[in-house]
């Protein structure tokens, strides 16, 4: 299996006078996890909702393997989408919102069981979604999501509401089907709680693109923690290197430079480290740097 | 087209409100024929004694009685087709409707004719339910239920087509005013106290009772062929005569198809946010 890919291109939307998302480009690849992040308000769920024909874009294009989704025959076969945790009737059972999707998109009924199965909500599929907690609708969305056996997977905000045990099962599951070469784009406002799924990510602010790449990529830009017995020699070398340095709770904090690049300057100057590694939080400060969306350092 | 119309049907029964808005039809329609044959069964011959009291001939009755189900009865289809689309709106389900079916016309007409078809089948049974209760109370009161007779089931069926044609003048209104609370206030508003005033008002000049012909609730009495409220004419009022049963029909679906054009165009082809 090979999916699609899909295409944003030069795609903004306006509402009035707020631009929501604003000329944005970049393409989403089959066979891995592509995390769309952003803090909440960046554009991330406009976005979504423009690739599936809910709304209209003021400029721009989006795309599944080149088609407008609004054009594919039978779209749900081709495209999975969970948005939102609540679009679902209170009073239906979730068996028959299932059993109504899979009717509008020609989805053969067999399937209604076998994702609920598959999402672990089948011992509940006959109870009103009324009654449903986040974590169970969550589950519903994505069953319906994967109904049409789809070749690409489009999630907003797939973890929220989710147990542990229930975020360890979606990752697996994002990993699998990305494995099976199928494309998966996951959006979500926290970078820690996709961190350890997705392969590439496409960070979002204030409606533009900031940052498209692989996370060792944005790794590369982490922040070293660093210490020697001689404080003030260590922090005046790695200054004259040309590198950003802070007090840290034990020694210095460096920005804009790899373990690798801080060890290297320190041996030169002839400076024993007794410590050295990378920032932990660094991929988050980074993160939320890129956004503007925390506090700086 | 297939598909939706397969998927809009399965929507409708899947929710509890098909039936509970049937069962408020068949009770209060019931209740209406049977108390409508009550009192002129009953009470017939001394309102025939009093020259001030409204008349009814006794041929006249059975259709007024079964006639119940529209004259009363319409607004339930018309809230089953409102409530169709606000519901969608109101639960957000419009996403996974048009995930599915993303021309949103398909999506529309197949709520048009799958409503038509909820709102024939509630004609059906609010019939069942005015002449269950009002023909053997017309029998029992000495008067001929008239269910022999080919022109009651032709106003059966006529009644099920306004029935069919107020449920799909549900769902264009639904189209057109999304909000679920407010769409049910206006079709309620127009239903039980505009529109009735308009029909009472105008009944006193001439010029205006002939274009209160074309009002959608006259409209409907004209096509099923009898109406308690057409059944008297009291002092000042003039007699326009109502709309051939034709274009009672015609009168109505044409709103319908206009109110949903109007959604169309308007409120259902925008952004879902």
């Amino acid at each position: 299996m090979r999916g699609p890919e899909i295409e944003f291109r030069g795609l903004t939307k306006r509402f009035g006078a707020v631009t929501a998302v604003e000329d944005l480009s970049f393409t989403v690849r089959p066979g891995v996890v592509t995390g769309f992040l952003g803090p909440n308000g960046a554009g991330k769920t406009t976005t979504l909702r423009m690739l599936l024909g809910l709304v209209r874009p003021s400029a721009g294009t989006a795309t599944i393997g080149g088609v407008d989704y609004r054009r594919l025959p039978t779209p749900i076969a081709v495209v999975g989408a969970a948005l939102e945790a609540t679009s679902f009737h209170p009073g239906r059972t979730a068996r028959d919102h299932l059993r109504v999707v899979a009717t509008a998109g020609g989805i053969h009924a067999s399937r209604v069981g076998e994702v609920l199965r598959l999402t672990g909500i089948e011992e509940a599929a006959d109870r009103r979604v009324g009654g449903y907690s986040l974590g169970m609708r969550q589950r519903l969305g994505l069953a319906a999501a994967l109904l049409g056996d789809p070749v690409a997977l489009v999630l907003d905000e797939p973890i929220n509401g989710l147990d542990p045990e229930g975020i360890r099962w979606i990752r697996s599951l994002l990993r699998i089907l990305a494995a099976e070469g199928r494309t998966v784009l996951v959006s979500s406002h926290l970078l820690s709680e996709v961190q350890q799924t997705v392969d590439e990510v496409v960070i979002l602010a204030r409606g533009r693109l900031v940052h498209q790449g692989t996370l060792e990529e944005l790794e590369s830009r982490d922040a070293v923690v660093v210490d020697a017995p001689d404080r003030l020699a260590l922090a005046a070398a790695l200054a004259a290197g040309g590198l950003v340095v802070e007090p840290a709770a034990t020694g210095w904090r460096v920005r804009g430079a790899g373990p690798a690049a801080v060890g290297a300057i320190a041996q030169r100057a002839g400076i024993a480290l007794s410590l050295l590694r990378a920032d932990a939080d660094g991929l988050e400060d980074v993160f939320l740097a890129l956004t503007g969306s925390g506090a700086e350092g | 087209m297939t598909r939706a119309l397969a998927a809009e049907w399965r929507k409708l029964v899947t929710t509890r409100i098909w039936w509970v808005l049937g069962l408020v039809l068949i009770g209060y329609v019931g209740f209406v024929a049977g108390l409508l044959g009550v009192m002129f069964g009953v009470l017939g011959e001394q309102l025939a004694q009093d020259p001030e009291a409204p008349q009814i001939p006794a041929e006249t009755l059975p259709a007024i009685v079964y006639s119940s189900v529209t004259a009363v009865g319409y607004v339930i289809p018309l809230i089953l087709g409102t409530l169709a689309v606000t519901g969608e709106v109101r639960h957000r389900t419009l996403t996974p409707t048009f995930l599915a079916t993303p021309a949103r016309g398909t999506a529309l007409l197949a709520k048009l004719l799958v409503l038509l078809a909820a709102g024939g089948g509630y004609g059906a049974a609010g019939l069942v339910a005015s002449i269950g209760a009002g023909a053997p109370i017309i029998a029992l009161t000495g008067g001929d239920p008239q269910l022999d007779a080919s022109a009651t089931w032709a106003l059966a069926g006529r009644a099920v087509l306004a029935m069919a044609l107020w449920a799909a003048v549900g769902v264009g209104v639904g189209s057109l005013i999304q909000n679920q609370l407010a769409a049910v206030v206006v079709v309620l508003a127009f239903t039980q106290f505009v529109e009735p005033m308009l029909r009472f008002g105008s009944a006193f000049w001439e010029p205006a009772a002939q274009v209160a012909r074309f009002l959608p609730g006259s409209a409907s009495d004209a096509l099923v062929g009898a109406s308690i409220f057409t059944s008297f004419s009291g002092g000042g009022m003039v007699a326009v005569p109502p709309l051939d049963w034709w274009q009672g029909g015609l009168v109505l679906a044409v709103l319908a198809a206009l109110v949903a054009l109007a959604g169309y165009a308007t409120a259902w082809r925008r952004d879902i946010t």
